[in-house]
Formats: structure tokens, C-alpha cells, sequence
């Protein structure tokens, strides 16, 4: 399937305007922008404070406080992710099996929420979470026991699950809706079942779908430092509010950069995978 | 029949996850003790004092110009930087396509503290310019993921036929070629506003101090409580957006992807 696309002639070209005048702004742009900023974090995360080259910033990461922060990160994510693909593929296939245009309603679950400050949001999950919030109102006035919700990892996941949903639906949708509906009937007119064609023609279609949802959630999720600032409290830091912290209070710099460096490995490895999934290059996660 | 209402009322509680903080924020807003802990009656007075706020309201001020200048600025870029990406050949294509999608893939704390450096390394001074570049740079790569499906289905013929009976290259291009880009170009611009609008990580490493957005100035008032104001701020902003939202979405003449995001879903 995939090599008989790549073997499609490719659509006509054509230049309107200048093609150098079109293209410089964007050029000087990314290289500005993007990538010179890119290599000022390698500079400094390869440095120290004398500018002499050194690995120990980014050898840090393997010292107790850090590596903790950074395993119960990625674990944290993890689970998250797979909550969000979990939560998400049913959605996506009721979405996609609809016959009606459901944009409006894609709208109304992915970009609307965004117009309420994300801050507020996820700040207004504390309310709900609270041991005088309104789910432990709920419980007691159920007189059943009330429950410790608030500063624990749940609570994190919970928040990270809440904010990065919508990066799992919109793909997984998207992917969805791309299959070709005489190819699952296909598979139904050749005697397989719901279940049989679900896992053997559905599922894996979807996939270049799932792939593009689970980094678009697992970066984010790995990587934040305010949902565990305002749902896990003071206690618990993760690797992001390690770098948070390096940056903007202790002014260490060179190791925020050797830090950044390493979640910059992982977020590699992520790009990397959506490419081998996505060869268009076309970018089919939002 | 079973199958259809497990359906429905499984869209209805994501719905509800998704909702439940912002009806939360709503009911605060009016609600007349100041913690967020308890009800202390209903009242209309955050609202009145909103407009007294002259922190807050600067605060919206400087997120909305940042949002509309960033989102104009990436529209231009992009929508230049997209057409001449479809006049590429393979190559340079997957080049630029690469590079676009580093921001999209990047964790935004690495973006934010990589351009933080930037600024530091080139003296340039924190403050509403370093915000602005940084919204740009994260809202180009979105304006150029919208317009790239519209340059795909874009018939060069027709561009030829303008030229051939006699139109300017400008004439064709503006009259021809333009309004089919339009609609992509309007759904990346609106969705570049949205992303700028939302942002808090990139702005809280670009920022200067004595400049705030609303995100920013949240972030510093959660430590020492939210004044109830941002509530009665943040339901103003939300309930215009769903009008305007329900407006363009239920006029009689079906109108296509001039909703932010909805360019995506079509594809």
C-alpha cells in the first residue's frame, strides 16, 4: 500500500511569484528561530560556566534527585498516554462511524476548551479535587469515606490525561475516517467478525494514527512542569520542573541546558518514530 | 439500539470530563466569598470590579495584541513559505518539512528556554518583542500545516488559463489562486490566534518582567490566590468565543473550514 503511493506521479508544481523572494522570510526565520536557538542549548549544556567543553550537565541527570524526577516523569507520561489512547480510540471510532460532518462537534471538544485559559483549567481541577472540593462534597453527602485526591501522582496523571486528550482524539479520527469503508466491508463479506475485523483491518489502519496521538500527548505530558506544579503540589517534581527551576530561579543555566539535552534525546526518538509512520511528512497528528 | 445509547452516553461523559473545570470556573465567578473553597451566595460583582482591574485588563490587552500580531505575521510567513514548499521538488521539500514540524514536535519548555538563550546570548531585551517573535515561531509551522492541503488541491491549469487570457501573474494568482487558498488560510490564522492566545510555557521564558499576559499573570497568582476577577474575565472570553462559535456554525449556508482546526479534520 505504502509503495504503490509513493510510486503516485507527483501533483504538477508550480511557482507563483519569486520562488527565492517566497521562500527567504521563512528561511531566515527557522534558521533564527529554530534552529540557532536548537545549538545555543547543545552550546550551553556542552559547557561550563568558563565556556570549556564538559559532559557533567548533562551526566547530572543520572545524579538521585534527577533521575528520580525523571523516571517518575516518563512513568507518569506513560500511563497517561496510555490512558488517552484508551479513552480516545473509542471516541475516534463513534466519531468516525457517524455519517453527519461531526467538525463542529471536533471543534467544540479541541479548540474551544483552549479559549479558557489552560492555567485556569487545570487550576479549577484543584477545586474539584480539593478535601473540601466539590467530589468530596459529593462522596459525604453519599456518606461515603472521602478520598485524598489532591497532591498525589493521580492527581497528575488526571490533569495530564485532561489536557492532552484532545491530541489523542483528533488524530486517531482523522486516521479513522481515511479508511476506505468497502475495505471493513469487505472484510465483514468475507465472513469476518466484529471483533476479527476490528484487530485485522481497522486497527491496523489506524495506526500512522495512534502513532502521531501518542506523541503528541507523550512529549507534552514527559515534558511539563504546571500540571505538577498545581495538581502534585510542592513534593512532587518532575524532570520538567527540574529545568524550570535551573532556568528561572537558580539562573544555572548550563545545567538546564544539560538537562534539556537529555529530554531532548527522548523527544528523538519520538520524532523519529512519527517518521517512519508518516511519509508524507505532511504532519497528519494535528 | 443498545449499542447506539452506550454511544451516546460514552461521548457524553468525555464531554463532561472535558467541561467540568470550565462550568467550575463559570459557577466561581459568581460566586461572593472570596475562596474558591466555598459558596458564599451568588453575585455579579467580579464583573464589576473587572473593569476596575487595571492589572488584569492590561494584561488582556498585551494577549490579545500579541495574539493578533503574531497570528497575522505567521499568516504572511507561512502562507509565502507554503506556496513556494509546494513549488519544491522532493528534496528540499522534506527539508523544510522537517524543520517545520520542530516546533510542532518539540516539548514547548525546550522552546521556550532555547529561544530564552537566544535572547540572552544576543542581548536583546525580555519584554512584549521577545514575546511576540517566540509567538511566531511557534505559530508559523501551524499556518503552514493548514495551507498545505489547499496548495495540494490546487488545479495548475486554471492558473495557466488566467495567465494564457492575458491576467498579470499578480492578477492571477489574487483572483485566481487566492480564494481557493482562503479558506486554509483563515483556519491557520485563527488557529495560530487560538495557540498564541493559550500559550503559557513559551511566554513564561520569553517574558520580561513588568509584561504579563494573562497566562503569565495567572501563573504568578496561583501561589497567592486567583483574584475571583480572572474567573469573571476567562467566562467573558469563553461565552463570547461559543456565540460566535454556535453563529458561524448554524447559519443557513453551510460554510466550509472557516472554523479553526476544521481545515484538519477533512483532510
Amino acid at each position: 500500500m505504502r509503495k504503490k503511493m509513493s510510486k503516485k506521479p507527483e501533483s504538477p508544481r508550480i511557482s507563483y511569484f519569486n520562488q527565492t523572494a517566497m521562500t527567504a522570510p521563512y528561511l531566515f526565520w527557522a534558521v533564527a528561530f529554530i534552529i540557532i536557538p536548537l545549538l545555543m542549548i547543545l552550546y550551553y549544556g556542552l559547557t561550563d560556566k568558563s565556556g570549556a567543553f564538559t559532559l557533567v550537565n548533562v551526566a547530572a541527570i543520572a545524579t538521585a534527585e534527577h533521575a528520580k524526577a525523571l523516571w517518575l516523569a516518563l512513568g507518569l507520561s506513560l500511563v497517561s498516554t496510555v490512558l488517552c489512547l484508551l479513552l480516545a480510540y473509542p471516541l475516534a471510532l463513534i466519531l468516525a462511524r457517524r455519517q453527519v460532518s461531526q467538525q463542529s462537534f471536533l471543534v467544540l471538544i479541541f479548540i474551544l476548551p483552549m479559549w479558557m485559559n489552560f492555567l485556569l483549567r487545570t487550576m479549577a481541577w484543584q477545586t474539584l479535587l480539593e478535601k473540601t472540593g466539590v467530589i468530596n462534597a459529593v462522596l459525604s453527602f453519599l456518606h461515603l469515606p472521602a478520598l485524598n485526591l489532591i497532591n498525589t501522582p493521580g492527581a497528575i496523571i488526571l490533569g495530564m490525561v485532561y489536557n492532552f486528550l484532545p491530541f489523542m482524539i483528533l488524530p486517531l479520527y482523522n486516521s479513522l475516517t481515511k479508511i476506505d469503508p468497502s475495505v471493513v466491508n469487505a472484510a465483514y463479506d468475507l465472513g469476518a467478525n466484529g471483533t476479527q475485523t476490528f484487530c485485522r483491518v481497522i486497527f491496523p489502519l489506524s495506526i500512522p494514527g495512534v502513532i502521531s496521538g501518542i506523541t503528541m500527548v507523550f512529549v507534552p505530558a514527559l515534558t511539563t512542569f504546571v500540571i505538577s506544579n498545581l495538581l502534585g503540589g510542592s513534593k512532587i517534581l518532575l524532570i520538567g520542573n527540574v529545568i524550570d527551576q535551573e532556568f528561572t530561579q537558580a539562573g544555572n543555566w548550563h545545567l538546564g541546558s544539560g538537562l534539556s539535552i537529555v529530554l531532548m534525546a527522548f523527544i528523538l526518538v519520538n520524532m523519529v518514530l512519527t517518521g517512519i509512520f508518516d511519509k508524507n511528512g505532511e504532519g497528519t497528528a494535528l | 439500539m443498545i449499542k447506539k445509547s452506550a454511544e451516546k452516553i460514552y461521548t457524553g461523559l468525555i464531554v463532561l470530563f472535558m467541561y467540568a473545570p470550565i462550568v467550575t470556573l463559570m459557577v466561581l465567578s459568581f460566586n461572593n466569598s472570596k475562596t474558591r473553597a466555598k459558596w458564599g451566595g451568588f453575585t455579579f460583582k467580579w464583573y464589576a470590579a473587572l473593569f476596575d482591574n487595571q492589572a488584569i485588563l492590561q494584561a488582556l490587552s498585551n494577549t490579545l495584541s500579541i495574539a493578533l500580531l503574531s497570528a497575522a505575521a505567521a499568516t504572511l510567513i507561512g502562507t509565502a513559505a507554503t506556496l513556494a514548499i509546494s513549488g519544491m521538488g522532493r528534496r528540499s521539500r522534506a527539508v523544510f518539512m522537517s524543520v517545520t514540524n520542530i516546533p510542532m514536535l518539540n516539548a514547548e519548555i525546550v522552546t521556550g528556554i532555547s529561544l530564552m538563550l537566544l535572547f540572552l546570548s544576543f542581548g536583546i531585551r525580555f519584554g512584549f518583542g521577545t514575546i511576540l517573535l517566540s509567538h511566531i515561531t511557534f505559530n508559523i509551522p501551524y499556518v503552514i500545516l493548514s495551507v498545505m492541503p489547499r496548495t495540494k488541491q490546487l488545479n495548475p491549469s486554471v492558473y495557466e488559463a488566467a495567465l494564457d487570457l492575458g491576467a498579470s501573474r499578480f492578477q492571477a494568482f489574487f483572483r485566481v489562486v487566492f480564494p481557493d487558498l482562503l479558506p486554509g488560510i483563515v483556519s491557520g490564522f485563527l488557529m495560530a490566534f487560538t495557540m498564541s492566545l493559550d500559550d503559557f510555557i513559551i511566554t513564561h521564558f520569553t517574558k520580561g518582567p513588568g509584561v504579563d499576559t494573562l497566562s503569565t499573570k495567572i501563573y504568578t497568582e496561583v501561589k497567592k490566590g486567583i483574584k475571583p476577577e480572572m474567573y469573571a474575565l476567562s467566562t467573558l472570553i469563553f461565552l463570547t468565543v461559543l456565540i460566535l462559535l454556535l453563529l458561524v456554525n448554524y447559519r443557513p449556508k453551510p460554510q466550509d473550514a472557516a472554523i479553526p482546526g476544521a481545515e484538519r479534520t477533512q483532510k
